[in-house]
């Protein structure tokens, strides 16, 4: 292949370097725990957005709620990690819009929510048939004969709820 | 219902901003001393998205205002007559009922402010407003249920929802000053609903009380700024 590349040849290969160096920096945070809920991982809570090419490249990240406590133990993580794989030339950038929804986390980060004992939040299409929120499905017994006991819980992003079946409580992931 | 306001952007940035930095202080005030566990996790939960909010939006107003000013500048290093909130946000929590009640008119007030800003040409704004409009979305829905639960249970809750309508409604006025008027039918029909199905009507129109628009606050704003600026006024810009 001659080096002396054509503009668009030129334009392909830097797609394909900024295509790896975004695949790269997903798998890196795919490992990096949430700090409040640390079974599911940044990537799994969709709030890495995107890997923009440039120099300096930059990590977009998004808030799930405006006072979330955690944004700043979330960017000092992913500086670690950045750090660590020796990309810390790479900038975290905060974007707000559009706004982040739970319709962004993963059906892994899902079922690992299930696992841990927390409701996972229902899908956008599930919502839009129900016209609404529907019942929690107890994480610990499978019922749905659940009961909120209040809107606010554990986190910005959780509520409480209770199973009227095996009477645990548990968190549910509020749909937003 | 499209409108467009011609207050500066970075006043508009600043009013909102302060609206929700002094309202999540009074919330915080909370912690701790609320009837149940669970109500006093939501009004903090409610103080902490208010408190991002307004991070958002004094950053905000200190880029646009472009003095090296940031969100802590401007939260810990104002005076009294600086800040632009609505009264109503400052006023003393009172007991349960007067502070659902402030949360209620404020909340319902914000969500049709931020339908409005969402709709902005400013950039920032609008993303800072789509996404504190899901937030505002619970607390609304969470005031207005404890109106209705308040209202509609016994006397003595009854007598101090009714309480807490008398004593924020000379500050409602306020929120609707300027531009802001075309908002209120829909707000009183918002309210009104809440207010029925508790049992109780809006109030009879009163003299309303304005001034924290431009920096003219009641007594109360001074008491919450010296304990919340305490620690960064005896040790300005210390870090930890």
């Amino acid at each position: 292949m001659s080096s002396a590349a054509t503009p668009t040849h030129s334009g392909s290969a830097m797609a394909a370097d900024a295509n790896g160096l975004a695949e790269r920096v997903f798998t890196l945070l795919s490992a990096v725990p949430d700090p409040e809920i640390p079974v599911i991982s940044l990537t799994d809570l969709g709030i890495i957005r995107e890997v923009r090419p440039g120099s300096p490249a930059e990590v977009v990240i998004t808030p799930t709620y405006s006072g979330c406590p955690a944004s700043i133990a979330i960017q000092l993580s992913i500086r670690q990690a950045l750090d660590a794989a020796g990309l810390a030339d790479i900038q975290i950038r905060t974007e707000l819009s559009p706004a982040w929804t739970t319709d962004w986390i993963s059906e892994a980060g899902r079922q690992k929510l299930l696992a841990y004992g927390i409701a996972p939040p229902e899908s956008a299409e599930a919502r839009l048939k129900l016209k609404g929120d529907a019942p929690a499905i107890c994480p610990q017994c499978g019922s749905a004969r659940t009961q909120e006991i209040s809107r606010y819980g554990s986190t910005p992003c959780k509520a409480l709820w209770r199973c009227l079946d095996c009477a645990e409580p548990f968190d549910r992931f509020k749909c937003i | 219902m499209s409108q467009t306001f011609t207050l500066s952007p970075a006043e508009l940035a600043l009013r909102l901003g302060d609206d929700a930095l002094i309202l999540s202080h009074r919330l915080c005030e909370w912690c701790g001393h609320a009837p149940t566990l669970e109500v006093d996790l939501a009004l903090s939960n409610i103080g902490l998205d208010l408190l991002g909010q307004a991070q958002f939006f004094l950053n905000y107003a200190g880029e646009m205002e472009n003095a090296g000013r940031d969100a802590d500048a401007l939260a810990y290093h104002r005076d009294e007559h600086e800040f632009k909130n609505c009264l109503l946000t400052e006023q003393p929590n009172g007991d349960f009922a007067r502070s659902i009640v402030r949360q209620f008119f404020f909340s319902a007030w914000q969500q049709l402010r931020f339908h409005e800003l969402a709709k902005s040409g400013d950039a920032t704004m609008a993303a800072i407003a789509t996404k504190a409009l899901k937030e505002i979305a619970y607390h609304v829905q969470f005031a207005a249920e404890w109106v209705v639960r308040l209202g509609d249970g016994t006397e003595e809750s009854k007598c101090r929802v009714a309480d807490g309508i008398s004593w924020s409604w000379r500050f409602v006025d306020e929120l609707f000053t300027g531009e802001d008027a075309a908002l209120r039918p829909a707000w009183e029909a918002r309210v009104r609903a809440t207010l029925n199905e508790a049992g109780l009507d809006l109030p009879a129109p009163v003299r309303g009380i304005t001034g924290g628009r431009e920096g003219r606050h009641s007594e109360y704003l001074g008491h919450l700024l010296a304990e919340m600026q305490y620690v960064q006024r005896c040790h300005p810009n210390a870090q930890w």
